[in-house]
């Protein structure tokens, strides 16, 4: 089953709608909570990286029966180097940003730690695309 | 799946088919069929959301015989704090407690006693590292219940610490066998002002069997004291006992912030009345909020004193409560339940919390799959009014209940239409429709003849 959602760039009210609606889908399919939970951590994650860097941004969703499938697409400043941003406590957020208590620099780490597979893919002054797959049975 | 008790019953013969209590429930747990409300046991937390909504009283509470009191020799009664709180200012607690000795009670206490105690043991858990925070307060059988059906990824943060109200039946049950009277002569009951503490008590979660032996609503415990000290037939005692010795923070305890004011470290938060709370926790489920440490959830706005049992506003309930502690001598619980303390320590954790569930469309993943891409599609069509003329709460629901095959999509209304216009359904099959739902008074087509329309 597939969904897709918008994402503004700026709009942090809005941050976490595509979250609430695959949690409640996994719920609905009986997917284990931890499981639900993990994704939902890192699906917001990524959801508030696009709301605090990109200009604007999409997410594809896949349900399967055993697995769901997230990517994030976004038209942004990119990331220069993408092995220093996997690193703890690394940030290139705004002083604006940082202002309402976004990043702190736990962003991609923290994906990585709630996702099976993580992929990370981005072209500076472009976007990034980010990927997101994490199985129902563990 | 094991069935739960219920207290909120309907009475068929009452009920005019209006359903606002399909409207109300906060886990869409009813639905109309045949002109009356079908409740699903598993959805319902017994919160009384839909008992406050109903026109014309259809809506009852299953509680035990008042009579059953006197099946011991020994009844002992527990009243919530603000039980007194319902009644004018000129009746006394002097004249309240008579009258619960003469209607057959040998004791009488206030379940918010074991306050004390219960704050040493939320102190504990919350300091210990190894507890996964927000800690969420087990205090309202109605919370609890929600989030097992409707937020079960939050069960482990449920408290296992039992309400005051079971750690006090503890202590009098253990305190009196000491005093030499016999267990079996002893029953304990409590006056309720909820349908969730009925429920709870009935079937607990988290351990087998409650220690209270019956449950008295409170709505008619208000009205029996009331004629009894209004007929002034009773002894008036010498001596109030220890009836109406609470601290201040036991007095506040059954008010919204009574829990989260024992605690004068961390982040806390109470919320009360169960929309606001299920706002709450789908928003905690998201981790959209971190750092909390306690939760203080409560399903009727301004806590019990909001319960739909009460006699009363639940505002001047709240402010007679309040005004009680600026009248009250004594800051502690001046009673013997320290003595006790070790074993109350040993008896006051209850099992883990288990979910259940109702969002699962089918044990089967794969079918529960098909099922959902189904209802999505069918709810693409559905005109989203979420107006209940389908006996549904909102269109997703109707939705969902025809994946499930509890329904038709022609009971929607405004399908019923789009299809007249294309000659596949007639007027007399869409009644029948109509009908099928909301039986055959409200579309009865001889009612009008009375009613001078021209």
């Amino acid at each position: 089953m597939n969904f897709k959602f918008i994402v503004e760039g700026g709009d942090f009210t809005n941050a976490g709608t595509a979250s609430s609606h695959i949690k409640k889908m996994m719920k609905q399919l009986g997917v284990d909570s931890s499981i639900i939970k993990r994704t939902v951590v890192a699906l917001y994650e990524a959801e508030v990286n696009i709301v605090a860097h990109a200009y604007k941004g999409e997410i594809e969703v896949d349900i399967e029966e055993d697995k769901i499938y997230i990517k994030l697409e976004d038209e942004g400043p990119g990331i220069p180097d993408i092995t220093q941003a996997m690193q703890k406590g690394f940030s290139t957020a705004s002083p604006k940003v940082r202002e309402m208590g976004f990043g702190a620099g736990m962003g991609l780490p923290n994906m990585k730690a709630n996702a099976d597979i993580l992929n990370v893919n981005s072209v500076v002054d472009k976007g990034t695309i980010v990927e997101i797959t994490n199985f129902f049975k563990a | 799946m094991e069935e739960f008790h219920h207290a909120l019953k309907f009475k068929y013969e009452l009920c005019i088919g209006c359903s606002h209590c399909t409207g109300v429930c906060p886990t869409a747990a009813i639905h109309v069929h045949n002109g009356k409300p079908i409740l699903d046991p598993n959805r319902c937390i017994d919160c009384g959301r839909c008992y406050l909504s109903c026109p014309v009283n259809a809506i009852y509470i299953d509680q035990d015989d008042f009579k059953t009191i006197y099946n011991y020799k020994y009844p002992v009664l527990l009243v919530p704090s603000f039980f007194s709180a319902q009644f004018q200012e000129r009746i006394s607690n002097k004249a309240i407690l008579s009258a619960f000795y003469h209607l057959g009670f040998k004791k009488v206490y206030e379940v918010e006693r074991s306050v004390n105690l219960l704050k040493e043991r939320y102190h504990e858990l919350l300091q210990n590292e190894n507890t996964d925070k927000p800690v969420i307060s087990s205090f309202c059988p109605a919370i609890v219940r929600l989030i097992q059906v409707k937020y079960p990824s939050l069960v482990a943060n449920i408290s296992r610490i039992k309400p005051p109200l079971d750690i006090t039946a503890l202590f009098i049950k253990k305190s009196l066998e000491n005093d030499g009277v016999d267990p079996k002569d002893i029953g304990i009951f409590y006056v309720t002002p909820c349908a969730a503490k009925i429920a709870a008590i009935k079937s607990p979660v988290g351990e087998d069997k409650s220690v209270i032996d019956g449950v008295i609503n409170m709505n008619y415990m208000y009205n029996k004291v009331l004629r009894t000290i209004k007929q002034g037939e009773y002894k008036l005692v010498v001596d109030e006992d220890d009836f109406h010795t609470l601290s201040n923070e036991s007095i506040l305890f059954p008010l919204t912030t009574g829990e989260v004011r024992l605690l004068d470290f961390g982040r806390n938060l109470a919320i009360d009345e169960v929309h606001n709370v299920s706002d709450f926790l789908e928003k905690l489920e998201n981790e959209d909020i971190d750092d909390i440490d306690f939760l203080e959830l409560r399903a009727c706005d301004e806590s019990c004193a909001g319960g739909i049992l009460c006699a009363g506003n639940r505002f001047l309930i709240a402010e007679r409560q309040r005004k009680r502690v600026i009248k009250n001598p004594s800051t502690q619980n001046t009673d013997l339940m320290i003595e006790y303390k070790e074993y109350l320590n040993q008896n006051m954790i209850v099992g883990p919390v288990l979910p259940r569930s109702m969002d699962k469309l089918d044990d089967d993943i794969s079918v529960a799959m098909r099922k959902m891409k189904k209802a999505f599609e069918i709810n693409a069509h559905l005109p989203q009014v979420d107006c209940r003329i389908c006996g549904y709460q909102t269109c997703k629901e109707l939705a969902t209940a025809i994946v499930n095959q509890n329904a038709d999509l022609n009971q929607c209304v405004f399908i019923q239409r789009t299809l007249e216009q294309g000659d596949k359904l007639t007027t007399s099959e869409a009644v029948k429709i109509t009908k099928k739902v909301w039986g055959d008074k409200k579309v009865d087509k001889n009612t009008l003849k009375n009613l001078n329309l021209e």
